[in-house]
């Protein structure tokens, strides 16, 4: 009963007149031994009651990676060399974020909304106690940015998300070879004016399979029987390979 | 599309991906030096794993286990000839395992105060510097008195031959006391946990200059202890850090030990002071590039420093 009220009410709601019914081209990643990045096709339809209102629909789609903790270092030169002298350590910092948009992120997504839902890349960087660091914080988060950009590790793919009659919206978001895994949160807003209308959430999961996966726990969980495994196949490589050269002279 | 985007690999400890045959090429230049000159090649391939954008935390262990493969096919071929003073080297082996614990705790330390690249880099410079010079203007005055005729100075009898607790050495012809090598086997343990590298660099020259050993069983002797100072250091960073990359180790090692058999090849039939001289080039090009970095303005003057596993 309370499940069909609550649905009802639901339904009723204004707000939730346009809803996002997605597909993706895949929800999981495998990080194989060869993997060399993947491209990931993100579409969907807005399901709607009521006929389609005036003012154009604009979407926005982000991607994110783990955030872990960063520390950025700046040089400075002392006594003639390139030193580090200043740092300042950001709480979290998505380790890939893509934003792909339907128009310019300006136009299609107001200063407030980009601040409640941490859309732009800037915002999708957690910096609390960073300005305590250093008195120009700031330029550390955009030397962030800018290092990351540069290794395709953060995007900014203005009017890349094709929309069709209002209702259907497709996207391709390249992830870079270098990928680390977790749970890729990806998310989707439309927007008019400026203002988001509605949300949608999912998660891409990136996992390291086969050799990969196996490697990868056992160096954690049994780290001796992993150097000594690592030490053993270095000497075992060493002693063929010496002994099929003296076989190789011998002939 | 072509064979060279297949060979593309991604490394499942340091997760980055990087071509393969470039790994197997990078191997193999090392594997010839460390068969022509003794030395491990950490040296060289420490940095070179920077350049192509490996962790440094990945690329310091992972290059210790490198080491102890393509010093592993060498030391074979020198037991063989009969290059190797097993006792010597085992003095310097205890020696240098307790430089590696050692070295281990004071990188720890160094991390901590967040300058530990320009630290390991100034290390490099200043060893470099000094013992790429000092090899480089010995061995030219060795090739000239050899040219006039004149005989090689025999054995000096320094400070190092008043010490106690001597011991003999017959594979070198020495009865020296046993603390300049224990010494020497500590600094290069201290080293080979710092740097990322094998020492040989730092061994090779303080065995023929400070201990006074015949060059031809220098080589294989100073593989002899890297092979057993690298694999303990392994065992430390992947037991500590996680570091340690296993297909990033067997990629360097397919071309380092097929290398080394080649270099040990060119060393056997090169004379040792024109390997000298090579030597003290290598380690003074790679000591100048190091230097340029640091007093160049770079590109970049921030860079990013995210934890690796530990912090």
């Amino acid at each position: 009963m309370l499940r069909l009220g609550l649905l009802l009410c639901l339904v009723a709601l204004p707000l939730r007149a346009e809803e996002v019914v997605l597909g993706l081209s895949k929800d999981r990643v495998a990080i194989t031994a060869t993997f060399e990045g993947s491209d990931i096709l993100i579409f969907g339809a807005v399901k709607r009651e009521a006929p389609i209102p005036e003012v154009p629909l604009d979407v926005v789609i982000t991607v994110s990676g783990p955030s872990k903790p960063v520390t950025v270092r700046r040089k400075e030169r002392r006594f003639g060399i390139w030193i580090n002298t200043a740092a300042v350590d950001l709480d979290a910092a998505p380790t890939f974020y893509a934003v792909a948009t339907s128009g310019p992120l300006d136009q299609v997504l107001t200063e407030t909304e980009d601040l409640r839902h941490r859309v732009s890349i800037p915002r999708a960087i957690r910096s609390v106690g960073a300005a305590s660091m250093a008195e120009d914080a700031g330029r550390f988060t955009d030397a962030l940015i800018r290092i990351r950009e540069r290794k395709d590790a953060y995007q900014l793919l203005e009017n890349a998300v094709a929309l069709d009659e209002q209702t259907l919206f497709r996207t391709a978001i390249s992830l870079p070879a270098n990928l680390t895994e977790g749970a890729y949160a990806t998310r989707i807003f439309l927007t008019r004016e400026g203002r988001v209308v509605s949300q949608f959430e999912t998660v891409i999961d990136v996992r390291k399979v086969g050799l990969e996966r196996w490697l990868f726990t056992l160096s954690r969980q049994q780290p001796l029987a992993y150097g000594l495994m690592s030490l053993a196949i270095a000497i075992a490589a060493g002693w063929a390979a010496s002994a099929a050269f003296r076989v190789l002279r011998r002939t | 599309m072509g064979l060279t985007i297949i060979m593309q690999i991604y490394l499942p400890i340091a997760e980055v991906s990087v071509n393969a045959f470039l790994l197997l090429g990078l191997g193999g230049i090392v594997g010839v030096l460390s068969g022509m000159f003794g030395v491990g090649g950490g040296f060289l391939m420490t940095p070179l794993l920077f350049f192509i954008g490996i962790p440094p935390a990945v690329a310091v262990a992972t290059e210790a286990n490198q080491i102890v493969a393509s010093s592993f096919s060498g030391v074979l071929a020198h037991l063989r000839r009969k290059t190797v003073d097993l006792r010597m080297g085992t003095v310097l082996l205890v020696g240098g395992l307790f430089g590696a614990a050692l070295g281990v705790v004071l990188f720890n330390y160094l991390k901590s105060q967040g300058q530990v690249d320009l630290l390991v880099k100034l290390c490099y410079v200043v060893f470099l510097g000094v013992i790429g010079g000092m090899m480089f203007i010995e061995s030219l005055r060795a090739i000239r008195s050899t040219r006039r005729g004149a005989a090689p100075k025999r054995k000096k009898h320094g400070w190092v031959h008043g010490l106690p607790f001597k011991m003999r050495f017959r594979t070198s012809g020495l009865y020296i006391s046993v603390i300049p090598p224990l010494l020497v086997g500590v600094a290069v343990g201290v080293l080979a946990a710092i740097m990322g590298v094998g020492g040989g660099f730092i061994m090779v020259p303080a065995m023929i200059y400070l201990l006074g050993m015949p060059t031809k069983v220098v080589v294989g002797t100073s593989l002899f202890q890297i092979i057993f100072v690298t694999a303990f250091t392994t065992l430390l960073h992947a037991t500590t850090n996680f570091t340690v990359d296993v297909a990033l180790a067997v990629l360097l090692l397919v071309g380092g030990v097929i290398g080394a058999q080649f270099g040990t090849m060119i060393g056997t039939r090169m004379k040792a002071e024109q390997l000298r001289v090579l030597l003290a080039l290598m380690v003074l090009v790679v000591c100048g590039k190091l230097a340029f970095d640091l007093l160049v303005m770079p590109s970049e003057l921030y860079s990013i420093a995210s934890g690796t596993g530990g912090h």
